[in-house]
């Protein structure tokens, strides 16, 4: 049994093949695309998505924030921006966090929409140095 | 009569302005090809959110207290256009259509009591508007149709619309562009971005088709589709422009090309034919000399 798993950023598709599992990072909490799920979509908080084939990750992709949408059969990641673990820069990614945390400071904090927008994308930052780190670790 | 010095000079640069169309039509049709195959590989992403947003728009259809991006202000006062241009020109009539589109639209919109505002992508059209319509134009945002358009600059343009939207700076929201039908034709046309249209859903039309569960909820995944959806349009549209550019451009170098291959063998027919006079000239004046002797 497997399911049809396409990872596409508005750029192009990434990933797009038949696996067994994908974990993916919702936004209240990881979720699995199995086959035979009920239907459902759901919003992705900046996270991980792993791929399993034969009970062993093979695949890992950083998306940063979008949606999912998963049907029994098929599971379609719609990713603001994906990257593929082992292209991911910690250096960037702290720039950016660093950038990103210092306009949630200067940012008016009435504007509550404004400021859901920037902690959501400073998690974002935070998980894709988490992802980057943690690969590095990996490969020392 | 134009002497022989003259019409060498004029083959030469005909010649010259040959080459130089034929080489822009080669670099089009190069450019062409990768604005396709980038245009060809967005497209999944796009057909994706809006299998989505059929799905979300089923369930919220005629509610009220919509977002402002899915329904509009519910007036029809103030309309925003964004023509989408080329920053370069050389490409036939490409640009002037869509800018007579805008115009035509502008005229027809202000005979109707509405108000216009301007918010015109790529130089082309900035300039051209600017002419005629410099009171209109909100802002003018250049590099369209470069090398790469980058989804970030599709992005920060929708959350610029969207932003003024939420302030209710316009009700209707409408994007003038080139569609890309092929190499040869492109079709000025308008999009309404805002209020959406959502597309039909087909899906859940059918008796059996699964129920979906959303999380978080219908409105907070709705509210943020749609000011992403909202991006997605305007980069494919850029995209497609951006195709449309080249292949207008390949088509019209192409015709130069052609026209400057006329000129030259119209020219160097006429060179010949003077020269030819010019000898016989030459050899009436010696024979009748050699005569009068």
């Amino acid at each position: 049994m497997s399911i049809e798993v396409e990872i596409v950023s508005p750029e192009k598709v990434l990933f797009s093949r038949a696996v067994e599992m994908a974990v993916i990072p919702g936004l209240e909490g990881d979720i699995a695309a199995m086959p035979d799920r009920a239907p459902m979509m759901l919003l992705l908080r900046g996270g991980v998505v792993e791929l399993y084939e034969n009970g062993v990750v093979t695949e890992r992709f950083f998306v940063a924030g979008g949606f999912a949408d998963m049907t029994a059969t098929r599971c379609t990641i719609l990713a603001d921006q994906a990257t593929a673990l082992a292209d991911l820069s910690v250096a960037d990614a702290q720039k950016r966090l660093a950038g990103l945390e210092a306009s949630y400071d200067a940012a008016d904090k009435m504007n509550v929409p404004a400021l859901d927008l920037l902690m959501a994308k400073m998690q974002s930052a935070r998980a894709e140095i988490e992802a980057a780190g943690g690969e590095a670790v990996k490969a020392a | 009569m134009a002497s022989l010095k003259d019409l060498r000079a004029r083959i030469g640069s005909v010649k010259s302005t040959r080459k130089i169309t034929s080489a822009m039509k080669m670099v089009a049709a190069a450019k062409l090809r990768r604005a396709q195959t980038r245009a060809e590989a967005a497209r999944p992403y796009a057909a994706a959110m809006r299998r989505m947003l059929a799905e979300l728009g089923a369930g919220t259809r005629g509610q009220s207290g919509l977002p402002t991006l899915l329904a509009g202000t519910g007036n029809d006062r103030v309309h925003l256009l964004i023509p989408i241009t080329s920053d370069r020109g050389l490409a036939g009539g490409f640009n002037a259509n869509v800018n007579r589109k805008t115009r035509d639209l502008i005229g027809q919109l202000q005979a109707e009591g509405k108000t216009v505002r301007l918010l015109p992508v790529g130089r082309k059209g900035g300039d051209y508007l600017m002419r005629e319509f410099s009171d209109l134009i909100l802002d003018k945002i250049h590099g369209s149709g470069g090398k790469e358009i980058p989804f970030s600059a599709a992005a920060e343009l929708g959350e610029r619309i969207a932003a003024m939207a939420e302030k209710g700076e316009f009700d209707v929201c409408t994007l003038v562009y080139n569609r890309f039908q092929n190499v040869m034709s492109q079709t000025p046309t308008t999009m309404q971005l805002i209020p959406l249209a959502l597309p039909a859903n087909d899906v859940a039309a059918s008796a059996d088709a699964p129920v979906y569960e959303f999380e978080p909820g219908e409105e907070e995944l709705l509210s943020s589709l749609l000011p992403r959806n909202l991006q997605v349009q305007i980069y494919a549209t850029l995209l497609e422009s951006a195709a449309g550019e080249q292949g207008a451009r390949m088509t019209a170098m192409d015709n130069a090309t052609r026209n400057a291959g006329k000129a030259i063998d119209r020219l160097t027919l006429k060179y010949n034919r003077t020269r030819q006079t010019n000898i016989t000239n030459e050899l009436i004046e010696i024979i009748s000399g050699a005569q009068a002797l």
